[in-house]
């Protein structure tokens, strides 16, 4: 049955008019704002074991044909599976307001957890404490200062960052640790309110 | 791996772990397949967007588009043969994590829709007229050409007197400015006015070690010309205090912390008192005690020294008599905070006089200087076809701060702002980057821009039922897009460059630096780069 499932479900990837052809190439690479699900619980993850494998291997073999850019295989967005019993649970609320409870393996960066998770966040400089995209806000105080205490050079990017607040970190240089169990980060919103003064001459 | 609206690398999609939709069961996903896309079905062409120039403004706005929409296609046109802008030229050699955006810039240009169309300098090869036909949407992204001047006597000489703009140029390899040939040998001392990050880039390669140097990108030319550098003193001269300075505490601690390069300390005077230090928002207070502090290097030990020298205007260049060809130094008028508000970063300045009544003067010497009071950008020629009056004195392309082309003189529709006033904005034609804003800001912020354009742009595109072209009314325009603008190239002789001729360059280069032990060596001429290709 979950075979039959499976079939199902790549038909519907099978272009199905003339001009859906053209862009079915781009379709695994670009993907929709609608696509979107918030926050994966674990009571599901057992069943979609399967699920899971399946589609990895379809998508790793249409990867496979089209990644002729070997430069562009930076270390983004790719994270260690949790062991059984030693998840830590951290909680990320988007720039809408929508929260995502995920279960992560201890040693990996928020910005790397984010990337890995569909969630909005930059990192424009790969994780190197060169930007500050991938700012976040630590929601707790009292977990702010249960972490280290950020590095000289990352305060200097935070003071770039738009919506620095007391608690802010840069989420790159965050690794979750079991003292962060129960960790939750804003993502700071970037949209600008603007001013009628914008509009005047300067 | 699904992001929300974005762009998935090849690597991510081969990890992903699938995910139930909600509200969405098997059935209904044969039966609404959700990547239907309206668009495409009702005329069967994709929406087709000119992005003018390849730096991260661009690039970035590129990516939020093809992600917010699976019917764009975008073409890239840019001025050199190869992509990235100020990414490849304008980012110092020794900061390679910077230039780490152009990852994601390549994986863009992976994309079938995607297009670059390289080595066509819109508005002079090819007018700006001939594009409007085959798209449905403009957006400009073409950064900042010239750099402010100072408008002092001298500053128009040939030798010794540079913008810092073509010096950054030099080193980095671009093709505009190979031939600069700065005179590095002739004295010990140099100026550099203006205290932002670039004036802190040109005073940190000229006070690097030419041997850290060595194993970054840095132009081969470059490297052996600073082997030569007598330059011992390197003097960052601004106008105003180091409240109102522009640069950013990353580049200040860097340059403390060159290795064998001692500061001067900054005379107490010019720091606003104590309670004022610490009653500061957190970024201005952190660079204030830092510039306090200074650098840990013994000045006994260092070889090389460098000062920030405030409250100083630029008013003259001055030559050695008895060496006509040889800058002896640079006249400096003092200033003064304006007494009423000293503390304020927008805090204005005041000639200081004498108690005789004269200026208050300095003369710094110097034996090369170096003007690096910001960027300006420059009209496109033929922006006026499209119905685009430049801001000449802001040096923007008036918009609505969302990316939308506004006109200032009541042409294209008008657009009711939160505050109830109203604006005129250019329909399919857009802004990014720095011609959006003005040259300020880093990598982040150009990016938090191009974002917000490209979000505007699919709004618009969105919101536009009858026709998927924000250019053109229902039924017009061809909708060819580069396909469309390639004929018109070729009958004027050009010769544009793929995003698989940059990839031939780039091994190219990659090649050659490999040889000499960095990243890359970049090709420092146009010839030299379509030479590889053919």
């Amino acid at each position: 049955m979950v075979f039959w499932r499976q079939v199902g479900q790549q038909l519907c990837r099978v272009p199905k008019t003339a001009s859906d052809i053209g862009l079915t190439q781009s379709r695994r690479y670009m993907t929709f704002s609608r696509t979107r699900t918030i926050g994966t619980t674990t009571q599901l993850r057992s069943t979609l074991a399967v699920h899971r494998s399946l589609q990895s291997s379809w998508q790793g073999y249409s990867a496979a044909r089209r990644s002729f850019s070997v430069t562009a295989q930076a270390a983004h967005g790719h994270i260690t599976p949790p062991k059984p019993g030693e998840e830590i649970n951290i909680t990320f609320i988007d720039k809408d307001g929508n929260k995502v409870d995920l279960q992560v393996a201890e040693g990996d960066n928020l910005l790397d957890i984010a990337q890995a998770n569909d969630l909005e966040m930059e990192g424009a400089c790969g994780g190197s404490c060169a930007c500050s995209t991938c700012h976040v806000i630590v929601e707790d105080p009292d977990m702010f200062d249960r972490m280290e205490e950020p590095s000289d050079d990352e305060n200097d990017m935070l003071d770039l960052a738009f919506g620095l607040t007391e608690t802010s970190r840069l989420g790159c240089q965050v690794l979750m640790t079991k003292d962060l169990d129960g960790l939750v980060v804003r993502l700071p919103s970037m949209t600008r309110n603007l001013q009628a003064s914008d509009f005047e001459a300067k | 791996m699904r992001l929300n609206g974005a762009f998935v690398c090849a690597q991510c999609t081969a990890r992903t772990a699938y995910r139930p939709l909600r509200h969405e069961s098997f059935v209904s996903r044969f039966i609404f397949p959700r990547r239907f896309n309206s668009y495409v079905a009702q005329t069967g062409r994709p929406v087709r967007v000119a992005i003018v120039g390849s730096g991260p403004a661009g690039f970035y706005a590129a990516y939020r588009l093809l992600g917010k929409r699976e019917d764009a296609v975008v073409d890239m046109y840019e001025k050199l043969p190869v992509p990235f802008g100020l990414a490849r030229y304008g980012v110092a050699p020794d900061h390679p994590e910077v230039k780490n955006c152009e990852d994601k810039f390549t994986e863009v240009a992976t994309s079938s829709r995607f297009n670059f169309v390289g080595n066509i300098d819109l508005g002079n090869d090819l007018p700006l007229s001939a594009l409007k036909p085959h798209y449905d949407a403009i957006l400009f992204a073409y950064g900042a050409a010239k750099d402010k001047e100072l408008g002092i006597p001298g500053e128009q000489a040939l030798k010794n007197v540079h913008s810092a703009r073509a010096f950054v140029g030099w080193y980095n390899g671009l093709p505009e400015h190979r031939d600069l040939d700065p005179d590095l040998t002739s004295g010990e001392d140099a100026v550099i006015v203006g205290q932002g990050n670039v004036a802190l880039d040109v005073a940190r390669i000229l006070l690097s070690d030419v041997d850290a140097l060595r194993k970054t990108d840095i132009a081969d030319y470059a490297l052996e010309k600073l082997a030569t550098s007598r330059i011992k003193r390197v003097r960052v001269v601004g106008r105003r205090g180091p409240l109102q300075a522009a640069f950013t505490i990353k580049e200040v601690r860097e340059m403390l912390q060159l290795p064998g390069v001692s500061f001067d300390p900054i005379p107490k005077d010019v720091f606003p008192p104590d309670d004022v230090v610490s009653a500061l928002p957190r970024a201005q207070k952190r660079l204030m005690q830092l510039l306090a502090k200074g650098s840990a290097n013994d000045p006994q030990q260092a070889s090389r020294s460098w000062s920030l020298d405030f409250l100083l205007a630029p008013d003259s260049l001055c030559w050695a008599p008895e060496y006509p060809y040889r800058l002896s130094h640079a006249k400096f008028s003092r200033n003064e905070l304006d007494p009423s508000d000293p503390h304020s970063p927008s805090s204005k300045v005041f000639p200081k006089y004498l108690s005789s009544g004269k200026r208050a003067q300095v003369n710094l010497p110097t034996s090369v200087f170096f003007r690096s009071v910001g960027y300006k950008s420059l009209p496109l020629p033929g922006l006026d076809d499209l119905g685009i009056d430049f801001d000449i004195r802001r040096g923007i392309i008036p918009n609505d701060g969302f990316g939308r082309v506004t006109s200032l003189s009541g042409k294209g529709a008008p657009e009711e702002l939160p505050d109830g006033s109203l604006i005129s904005t250019l329909p399919g034609l857009y802004c990014a980057g720095w011609v959006k804003r003005g040259p300020t800001g880093v990598i982040a912020s150009t990016m938090t821009d191009a974002f917000t354009t490209a979000d505007t742009l699919a709004q618009d595109l969105a919101n536009r039922v009858d026709s998927q072209s924000l250019l053109h009314a229902p039924e017009q325009g061809s909708g060819l897009g580069w396909d469309g603008v390639k004929a018109e190239a070729e009958r004027r002789g050009l010769r544009p460059t793929s995003w698989q001729d940059w990839l031939r360059i780039d091994a190219a280069e990659k090649e050659r630096g490999q040889q000499k032990g960095k990243p890359r060596s970049k090709l420092g001429r146009v010839e030299e780069m379509l030479e590889v290709l053919d």
